[in-house]
């Protein structure tokens, strides 16, 4: 298709490249370097989209970021297919899918736009005054009905496809913003050698001097002068990051900055992140993000074809497109004029300037009368006409009362307004800097700063090119030497061809229409309209968050970029306050919104969260075994052979184990060394037993307390010498164990001689279960006596085993006679290997974390985390016998005095054997004393652990019962959705009671 | 993510550390004597103050140690570290002090 | 009141809508109220309005810093649920659940409660064996919770990657149907609205900057930054600033205020019809009527009254909502922002009076606080009108740190909620 708004000459893209691309399906084409916006714009086309609420036609308003109406889903693809990005903003690259968005069936002829009739019975906030009756429409009807009305693009519905990636950086100065005040900046810390970072959200630095194309800068041309700026930077070693976008100031002067990497492409290289997120540590940050243009508040000011002056200045300097032929301008400040002399040097018809100040002076005003463009003052546009596109603007001589004359209807095809300059404070409001209201600006500028950050040029609410550029040269100066104090400029930016701007207008246009019946937007995205905000103010809503979450106004994807200030100053003249009073709603990072993918970046699946795998986990894996994550842990469930299930698995497993022998990876248990002179005096207070007496070799069984009494975790400790243990913590208590340890050490016991280290990755562990554990070993461990009698239940002995270094523990978890092999992690995988073929001949069996649970159970051994849930104290799940009574203090000691802990009614571990063997209960399932009951019911415990037990032949469960240790014998009911399940109170240990198996 | 100084090794990301809670809540040394409220105030009673805390640190990846600091609840600014052991400062010499 | 319905609507738009009454009037502080209200947050507001509805105490002031419903109440993720482990808890919450069931009816403010269900996912063993313990308390307790297998999660939330291509694959679930979000706004507004109907003062821009107590120790006036306040009967509901109110009585809480972000992004059509909570890896997910995709975090790991966070818990928040959902990988935060969650040692909250006589305080709700708003209102007006707690509330004391009857669903969970 032709563009026929492309003008003949000028703007930065590329002719010889030219780009083709869809919208609505409808082909179109355009140049490199152009946006989607210029080219759509290029081509005629304004009608972009339908607004939020009344799906008013929308067009073009703004040529950056700051754009509320043109919304597109960009993508060819579900899989690459992005919601609500901003035209102006969209890069165009050959192929380019694109499409209009909240409208249906079409953009032209919206079905929704019948909220736009009804309008007057959907004022701000209309849905929290109906909606109500009958009680149950809110679910099934209204709210299904406000939902699909609501919501603008849609989501993919597919997989990302793309790749994220994240880079950390650390800078002394880091500048945001690469336009006139961002590039003298950067040039001015540069020059001090500094290590300077500086980043632009466009596809190239130059800002609004890459739109303008009459001021000159130390005699050059501004864009030559861009171009000269950045050589001399990146000769200085600067670091220029384009497409990159600062949108969080975090605290501590971190910055969260979006670079866009591969979007523009047609073919990115699939090597290449479609993202990065950077997070930059500044030394020093200095703010150069320029400032906003304000639309004018006037009635029917949304048609597509109404835009920002300073917009379509760009789109005809820089992209080369112009938004008309014939263009009204509104204005009251004096950079509209800059536009109008710009489009009338390419040959477009500018019909009328319209100025509401009374009398606008100046050389700009002067230059555009001379022009022979026609100039009103005290002229405001009262009122639009044209469906899809503006055709007529309405100008009224002010009356200086408030109101309007009436009105002259002039023909045009564009309108384009200005209503002044709002600086872009978002980043240094996000880093909580203070600002200030300048009644000169009637704009809020920085004032106190309180992260190690300066703002420069617009942003600072400097707008003369010369000024701009002076004060960004000071702020790159001030930062260098990482100083508050900002000394004038050491330089100064000769500049020609620019005049300085002033004037500008907060709130709404005065008109004559009857104001409940005319729409003049704020907020163009969400469609919030003067009168909004009045009804607003009417309500009692006086203070401006109020209003914003009334209204929504500022609440858009724009986040009230154009709008925030004109709804403060309709707010102001409404409840009669002036606008510091009023306050400004809380900038909220980040600047424009973020891909969520970025911040994900490689983290998903296996880097989602590190595996930890243990030495046999190839081994398990051969033998097909499924894995259970157990903290970050990956463990081996059951090893299944072929035709068995879970539940056949496991049975076998518990089964061989128990009749011949089994192995076990038990390396994931947390491992700390507990080293010095008073290792033992340590323990003594970490732990409830008592130490000091064991003996080097033995090892005991030891239960940690929180100080406030409960269970924080449990194992068994060898004494290797007087002065060393080798204590175990639960899997996935290690970390949490050791830090504990570390905090008394430090902080409470800083007097005891002890070091602590962590050795879980240092030691691999199997364990050898089973009645033929010892002849499994033998030939194995060098140099020790495996009898009862030398190395009896509770031992550790070091010693080698399979040649390497080893500390071989005699302890179980299943009940049976067992070791522990603890060899060097590196020798893990081999003395794994070793144990399994020298058990071949007692047909050992490796077993899971299932059959582990399973035997342990049967010896009702509890599992911190499962029997206890931060609430049990050491007595309730049975290990009264492990506090060491005549100990005159440990962690835990004094709270375990306090009345509800000794409370006859606490949860106590108890066994539960269910009446029919064959019902295996439910973990979790909750205990009633009488199995007649009404909800709520009054329940009296929950069972921990349930399993069929192989040994046993029947199910077994474990369970926490009020007051359980004296209901032995009872039988109480497990109520299940579709039964009662009755059990007996049985004591927790149903195999081997007397321990007979441990000590043969 | 706040830069946090390790009295032992300086200026580091707070990824590397993890935060201990109110500093010098010191666990007496006689615990039988205590009444249960003077248990529980030690156990569960925080100052929780707006403005400057006195807190602890460890900078678990890096020394291991355990230390205190002085921080602004209201703007996250540390206004001074220190070794655990070494008294209290004097929060009101330290607000005169804390320019930034 | 002026009654709010389709028809008023219609009728006041041909008046250009001009005939509206404030939704509260804007009055001058009094020097002395029956009761003085801390905080005028959804708690504080909903404590008013049952006081002037249920026990006919109207001279009742509500004293807010800044503008009603700006802290917690405006700052979360309006997530609603009662599915609470222990007795205790579950009738607290399920108290509030059947008051959210009419309360649009109620104060005759459209609060959008929306029952669209809340799934709260397990991804290990000891995860599955919490929601089981839950769903069956649950339904003793006759709280509705029901489990679901995986596959089932998916045909409840067709978004939600059910494969074992994740780190941590998803193993089932536990659904309250009851469960489901409300326009967090409207409840602050709605209560203020009906309070204020009933007489109660709504100050805002009020700070209190002093509690007296008279010689016995018992609450003889609050003073504020617009005058002192005689009465006898202070309620303090000021969540994230409870221990600088109650340090105002001299009274230590077991308290930590933390940093709590969430975070919205764009707002899209209608794709996402449930509550999606993943305690075990940070993600709270659900889509609000306006279309934005609405996500909580996990709190920051240190005490702070600064309202932001982090970027890392940002982050590590987005990693599990893309784990789960893939396809949500290109949608984009829009807004990020913090909140101050008051934090108990338990993680259950206190509706309790306190050692100084007619001070009560209402506080500890942590990172659930916005579910519990009606009937968390509803008890602590019961318990400040009759100077002893409602059965509802009688368990979550002040002194249960003292002796240690604790109501520990964290512990129980093994993690947030």
């Amino acid at each position: 298709m032709s563009a026929p708004f492309r003008l003949a000459t000028g703007g930065r893209i590329d002719r010889s490249k030219p780009l083709r691309f869809t919208f609505d399906g409808a082909a179109y084409t355009g140049f490199e370097g152009d946006t989607l916006a210029s080219a759509l714009i290029a081509g005629g086309v304004h009608l972009m989209g339908r607004s939020f609420k009344y799906h008013r036609p929308r067009g073009f308003l703004t040529a950056g970021p700051d754009e509320p109406n043109a919304l597109v889903g960009v993508g060819a693809s579900q899989d690459r297919y992005t919601p609500n990005l901003r035209a102006p903003v969209v890069e165009l690259h050959d192929g380019l899918v694109a499409e209009s968005q909240n409208r249906w069936p079409s953009l032209r002829f919206d079905a929704g736009a019948v909220n736009d009739l009804f309008s007057r019975f959907l004022p701000a906030g209309f849905y929290y005054k109906t909606f109500m009756w009958p009680k149950s429409f809110w679910k099934t009807v209204y709210e299904p009905k406000i939902r699909s009305m609501a919501g603008l693009g849609k989501a993919p519905t597919a997989p990302d496809a793309d790749r994220y990636t994240q880079v950390y950086a650390h800078v002394d100065v880091l500048v945001v913003g690469a336009g006139p005040a961002g590039l003298a900046a950067a040039l001015a810390a540069a020059e001090s050698g500094r290590r300077v970072m500086l980043a632009d959200e466009q596809p190239e630095v130059g800002g609004s001097l890459l739109h303008d194309v009459t001021a000159t800068i130390e005699g050059r041309p501004a864009a030559a002068w861009v171009a000269e700026t950045l050589a001399a930077l990146e000769a200085k070693g600067v670091q220029v990051l384009t497409r990159t976008t600062a949108f969080g100031y975090y605290p501590h002067n971190m910055l969260g900055l979006l670079e866009r990497v591969t979007d523009h492409y047609a073919n990115p290289d699939p090597k290449l992140p479609r993202e990065r997120l950077w997070q930059v540590r500044a030394g020093e940050v200095v703010l150069a993000t320029g400032a906003i243009e304000r639309p004018l508040v006037f009635p029917e000011n949304d048609r597509p074809g109404i835009l920002l002056a300073d917009a379509a200045r760009a789109y005809a300097n820089r992209w080369a497109a112009s938004v008309g032929k014939r263009v009204v301008i509104a204005t009251a400040c004096d950079s509209a004029y800059r536009t109008a002399l710009d489009l009338k040097a390419h040959g477009i018809d500018v019909a009328v300037v319209a100025d509401l100040r009374p009398m606008p002076i100046g050389p700009l005003v002067d230059a555009v009368r001379a022009a022979g463009i026609r100039v009103e003052a005290g002229t405001a546009v009262t009122g639009t006409r044209g469906r899809l596109r503006v055709r007529v603007a309405h100008l009224s001589r002010l009356d200086g009362r408030g109101g309007a004359h009436a009105p002259e209807p002039v023909a045009c095809d564009a309108l384009l307004m200005s209503g002044g300059w709002t600086p872009t404070v978002h980043l240094f409001s996000q880093s909580r800097g203070k600002l200030r209201f300048d009644e000169g600006l009637q704009a809020y500028v920085p004032s106190v700063s309180v992260e190690k950050e300066r703002s420069a040029g617009g942003c600072n609410g400097v707008f003369d090119l010369a000024a701009v550029l002076a004060d960004g040269y000071a702020a790159g100066e001030s930062a260098a030497r990482a100083t508050r104090v900002r000394a004038p400029a050491s330089r100064a930016f000769p500049v020609d061809g620019t005049h300085p701007v002033t004037g500008g207008h907060l709130g709404a246009v005065p008109h004559s229409r009857n104001p409940s019946a005319v729409k003049a937007f704020v907020d163009f995205q969400n469609d919030v309209t003067a009168k909004d905000l009045k009804l607003a103010t009417r309500e009692g809503l006086r203070s401006i968050e109020h209003v914003k979450r009334y209204t929504t106004t500022g609440m858009a994807t724009d986040q009230g970029k154009t709008s925030n200030m004109n709804a403060l100053g309709i707010v102001s003249e409404a409840i009669k306050a002036p606008i510091p009073q009023i306050g400004l709603t809380t900038f909220r990072a980040p600047y424009t919104p973020v891909t969520f993918g970025s911040f994900a970046g490689a983290s998903r699946g296996d880097l989602f969260d590190p595996v930890r795998k243990t030495p046999s986990h190839s081994f398990a894996v051969e033998k097909g075994a499924p894995f259970e994550n157990v903290g970050q842990w990956k463990r081996a469930w059951w090893y299944p052979r072929p035709g068995e299930d879970q539940h056949a698995a496991v049975r076998r497993e518990v089964k061989a184990m128990r009749s011949s022998v089994g192995m076990f990876d038990a390396s994931t248990l947390g491992k700390i060394e507990v080293v010095g002179p008073d290792a033992a005096a340590f323990m003594e207070m970490l732990y409830t037993n008592a130490w000091a007496k064991l003996g080097v070799g033995r090892c005991r069984y030891g239960v940690m307390l929180r100080e406030d009494g409960f269970v924080m975790d449990d194992g068994v400790i060898g004494r290797l010498a007087a002065d060393r243990f080798h204590v175990t913590t639960t899997t996935g208590g290690a970390p949490r164990v050791l830090n504990h340890m570390e905090d008394y050490l430090q902080t409470e016991f800083p007097h005891l001689a002890v070091w602590l280290t962590s050795i879980t990755e240092q030691w691999a562990v199997t364990a050898v279960q089973g009645p033929k554990a010892r002849d499994v070993i033998a030939a194995l461990v060098e140099g020790v006596d495996l009898s009862d009698a030398a190395l009896p239940h509770m031992s550790v002995v070091e010693c080698r085993v399979c040649g390497v270094p080893a500390r071989l523990f005699r302890v179980s978890f299943t009940g049976e006679l067992g070791y522990e092999i603890n060899v060097p992690a590196d020798h893990g995988a081999a003395v794994w290997q070793a144990v399994y073929e020298a058990g071949q001949a007692y047909g050992i069996t490796p077993y899971g974390t299932e059959a582990m649970h399973v035997a342990r159970a049967e010896k009702g051994y509890i599992i911190v985390g499962q029997e206890t849930d931060g609430t049990a104290g050491p007595d309730d799940v049975g290990l009264g016998w492990a506090i060491g009574k005549a100990k005159p203090d440990f962690v835990g000691k004094r709270a375990l005095a306090r009345p509800a802990m000794g409370a006859a009614d606490r949860k106590q571990l108890v066994g539960l054997l269910t009446e029919d063997p064959a019902t295996v209960l439910e973990e979790g399932a909750q205990i009633v004393a009488d199995p007649v009951f009404e909800v709520p019911a009054r329940m009296i415990g929950h069972v921990t652990s349930a399993y069929e037990s192989p040994t046993l032949d029947r199910s077994i469960a474990l369970a926490m019962v009020k007051g359980g240790r004296a209901r032995m014998g009872e039988t109480i009911y497990i109520p299940m959705p579709d039964r009662v399940i009755a059990a007996k109170v049985v004591a927790p240990v149903f195999y081997d009671q007397e321990g007979a198996r441990l000590n043969g | 993510m706040l830069i946090i100084r390790c009295p032992i090794c300086g200026d580091r990301p707070e990824l590397e550390f993890r935060y201990g809670g109110e500093g010098h809540v010191a666990r007496p040394a006689a615990t039988e004597a205590l009444d249960d409220q003077t248990v529980a105030d030690r156990l569960y009673m925080r100052t929780n103050p707006k403005g400057l805390t006195v807190e602890r640190w460890r900078h678990v990846h890096g020394c291991g140690r355990f230390f205190n600091a002085v921080r602004d609840t209201v703007s996250d600014f540390f206004v001074t570290t220190y070794k655990a052991g070494e008294p209290r400062p004097d929060l009101d010499a330290l607000k005169k002090e804390a320019v930034r | 009141m002026q009654t709010y319905s389709a028809l008023q609507l219609l009728r006041r738009a041909f008046g250009g809508h001009q005939s509206w009454e404030p939704l509260w009037r804007q009055p001058a502080l009094k020097p002395a109220y029956d009761v003085v209200i801390i905080g005028g947050g959804g708690h504080g507001l909903a404590t008013a309005y049952y006081l002037a509805k249920e026990h006919g105490i109207t001279n009742v002031a509500v004293l807010e810093k800044g503008w009603i419903g700006g802290g917690n109440t405006g700052r979360n993720t309006t997530i609603i649920r009662s599915n609470y482990l222990f007795d205790e808890s579950a009738a607290l919450y399920d108290h509030a659940v059947k008051l959210w069931d009419d309360l649009s009816q109620a104060l005759n403010y459209n609060v959008m409660y929306s029952a669209r269900g809340v799934m709260m996912l397990a991804h290990t063993v000891h995860d599955v064996q919490s929601a089981k313990r839950h769903i069956h308390a649950n339904r003793l307790n006759g709280v509705d919770n029901e489990w679901l297998d995986p596959e089932a999660c998916k045909a409840f939330c067709p978004e939600l990657n059910i494969s074992d291509n994740i780190r941590y694959p998803i193993m089932g679930g536990a659904l309250q149907r009851r469960g489901g979000t409300a326009r967090h706004d409207a409840v602050a507004w709605g209560y203020a609205r009906a309070a204020d109907a009933m007489g109660v003062d709504i100050i805002q821009n009020c700070e209190v900057t002093a509690i007296r107590r008279d010689a016995t120790g018992a609450i003889e006036a609050v003073e504020t930054t617009k005058g002192t306040v005689k009465t006898r009967k202070v309620g303090v509901v000021a969540a994230g600033h409870t221990s600088v109110v109650m340090s105002m009585a001299d009274v230590r809480m077991p308290l930590e205020s933390y940093p709590l972000q969430a975070l919205v992004s764009e707002p899209v059509k209608p794709t996402f019809t449930c509550v999606v909570m993943s305690n075990t890896i940070h993600a709270y997910i659900s889509q609000s009527d306006k279309g934005e995709l609405v996500i909580g975090a996990g709190t920051d790991a240190y005490t702070s009254y600064s309202q932001r966070g982090a970027l890392h818990i940002t982050e590590h928040t987005l990693d599990a909502i893309c784990e789960l959902f893939p396809m949500f990988r290109r949608m984009r935060m829009l807004r990020n922002w913090g909140g101050i969650v008051d934090v108990t040692p338990d993680r259950s909250p206190i509706l309790s009076k306190t050692a100084v006589p007619g001070l009560f305080v209402n506080c500890g709700w942590g990172t659930g606080g916005f579910k519990a708003t009606p009937g968390s209102g509803n008890v602590f007006a019961h318990t400040i009108a009759t100077g002893e707690p409602h059965r509802i509330n009688a368990p979550f004391t002040l002194d249960r740190f003292r002796d240690g009857t604790l109501i520990d669903e964290a512990a129980a969970a093994a993690v947030a909620h």
